[in-house]
């Protein structure tokens, strides 16, 4: 059965003051098909309609036209059924119980979607061992670190073996090790093939490591819907070479390849552009060959920088 | 493991039990208070005899249960609900397989139920020491008593959830939490026995919620007036307070905003 089926999913507000109130489109006409085991990065800038869709496919918010199911049920009119068949993490809110030690939260949790004892203890001590907890199970969930609070997110939402698992921006503020083992967790858990994963994010390596398709989405409206290697390879942008130089020299111009070169720090610094067919190893030593270097760093294009380009694509008269 | 309401309750005692120095700030406010309250009375009693039915030992009485009772009933300073609303959290709330009321009434209950021990029992405790207390005569009155008190928290707590919800609509419920807490207790006959009150404001007061929250448990307790009567009041109350909850609930969810992110 289809995990997630929307057709013309459509939401606007109203914002501004009183006297002078405008109607905002959140989300414009989204239709998406999403299958069971499916791995989805669901992209774009802030305020792009990203949250706002996950909010009308959990069923808290009312979508103002088109349709929505998931996992089979009308998620506003079968909120609290659905809610038996999916997870949800939202980066920025917590499902824990704040004054409670995080184990307890655990076992609320496991109480309200009725779990059986034994399949609940099951699963919690896999998550317990993967996601190393045990440190902290008898911890007040206040005193929590982030990286460790998001571990607690993640299993409590994972706890009545939901079909879907929805995740919006779950490594947000997280340093990179935290990052990498929530990673690393939930990427064994999608493996399996018995969650569907969506997931909202601005870090690119989440949805390198995470997702096989993605959806861009940008001012309300779906712009791409893609496997993730056919988007790369369409729409990726220039990667930069950042070199760092022991003494200031002239512009690195004329190496293959370099598209752009800005000079920084009076020469000390410099940012070479060059586009994805030049192999970054083969242009740092040949920049070597030039200059002596202090140190370089590789910038990826940004999920914004993606977006941007696909806008302007998606624009451009020639289409 | 539990069913899920009951172990609400036991989550709504345990995150409270985790504050014992805010139930000791609390208990000691309502002992001071109680003192002053209970010097006013017995000074206006010493003049008149009895008022209305109440001799020194009911008044005594009827001070130090509703010093007790404020923590237990709770007037003041749930604005969980709101502040969910206002800053979106409510989303994960609205997220689970529950009823939002009952779970957040189970919660309540398990809050009340810690105030019983920290909150009700020692300014009750420290009555009884230093002031001629009238204890129930009839021993079914302790059995009422049991009844009236989770009756009153449960009336309590539909009237905040009412006002707190009031922010799905206005985005901010602290002006009407702010006279809810200005007026309850005077209408609830925490500041005075309703029955001092002039017999036109018994009889407007005879028709609305706020009784069941201080003097009819009191009332109770001290065994004056049919406590069965007063009991199914509260109990009218509370399920009629509680299906507007579940109707406003309703409504409140179909047209939320969420706040930010």
């Amino acid at each position: 059965m289809t995990i997630i089926h929307t057709d013309r999913l459509h939401r606007e507000f109203t914002v501004g003051t009183r006297l002078r109130r405008r109607r905002v489109t959140a989300v414009a006409d989204v239709t998406l098909t999403v299958e069971p085991g499916d791995a989805v990065g669901f992209l774009g800038p802030n305020g792009a309609g990203k949250s706002t869709t996950i909010k009308m496919l959990t069923g808290v918010l009312v979508p103002t036209s088109g349709w929505a199911r998931v996992c089979g049920l009308d998620p506003v009119r079968q909120r609290r059924e659905l809610a038996r068949r999916i997870g949800v993490v939202f980066g920025q809110r917590s499902q824990l119980w704040w004054d409670l030690p995080l184990v307890e939260s655990f076992d609320l949790h496991g109480a309200i979607h009725r779990v059986p004892s034994a399949r609940f203890r099951e699963r919690l001590d896999e998550c317990v061992q993967l996601l190393d907890m045990a440190p902290f199970l008898a911890t007040p969930v206040r005193q929590l670190s982030l990286g460790q609070r998001m571990r607690g997110e993640v299993t409590a939402a994972l706890l009545h073996s939901p079909r879907l698992l929805v995740l919006d921006e779950p490594t947000i503020g997280l340093d990179l090790a935290s990052k990498e083992r929530l990673r690393g967790f939930l990427s064994t858990v999608n493996a399996r093939g018995d969650v569907t994963l969506l997931l909202t994010t601005h870090d690119l390596p989440d949805v390198e490591r995470l997702c096989r398709r993605v959806i861009v989405i940008d001012r309300g409206r779906v712009l791409v819907d893609d496997e993730l290697s056919t988007l790369r390879a369409r729409f990726a942008g220039n990667r930069a070479l950042v070199v760092e130089l022991t003494e200031p020299i002239p512009p690195l111009l004329g190496l293959p390849g370099v598209v752009d070169v800005s000079v920084q720090a009076q020469g000390l610094r410099q940012r070479l552009e060059f586009t994805q067919a030049v192999n970054a190893a083969e242009l740092i030593a040949a920049v070597a060959a030039r200059a002596p270097l202090r140190d370089v760093a590789i910038a990826e294009p940004s999920i914004e920088d993606l977006v941007r380009a696909l806008y302007a694509t998606e624009d451009s008269p020639a289409r | 493991m539990l069913a899920p309401y009951p172990q609400l309750v036991r989550a709504g005692y345990r995150r409270h039990a985790s504050y014992w120095q805010a139930s000791l700030g609390g208990v000691t406010a309502n002992v001071v208070f109680g003192l002053l309250r209970g010097a006013i009375l017995i000074a206006v009693l010493a003049q008149r005899g009895s008022v209305a039915g109440y001799d020194t030992a009911v008044a005594v009485t009827y001070v130090w249960l509703g010093q007790g009772l404020i923590g237990v009933v709770l007037l003041w300073g749930d604005t969980e609900l709101s502040q969910r609303i206002r800053t979106g959290d409510v989303v994960i709330d609205l997220s689970r397989p529950w009823n939002l009321q009952a779970a957040m009434l189970a919660t309540d209950l398990g809050r009340a139920g810690h105030a019983i021990g920290a909150r009700l029992l020692p300014p009750m405790a420290f009555g009884a020491l230093f002031f001629p207390l009238r204890w129930p005569e009839h021993p079914i009155t302790w059995i009422l008593i049991a009844a009236a008190v989770p009756l009153a928290v449960t009336v309590s707590f539909s009237i905040r959830f009412l006002l707190n919800a009031s922010a799905f609509w206005l985005l901010d419920a602290r002006g009407a939490l702010a006279v809810w807490g200005a007026t309850s207790g005077v209408l609830g006959g925490l500041v005075l026995p309703l029955s001092w009150y002039p017999s036109w404001a018994r009889a407007v007061l005879a028709w609305t919620p706020f009784p069941a929250l201080f003097q009819f448990p009191i009332d109770v307790f001290t065994e004056r007036g049919d406590a069965f009567t007063l009991i199914t009041k509260q109990l009218v109350w509370a399920a009629l307070l509680l299906a507007a909850g579940q109707v406003v609930l309703a409504r409140g969810t179909r047209r939320l905003v969420v706040q930010g992110g």
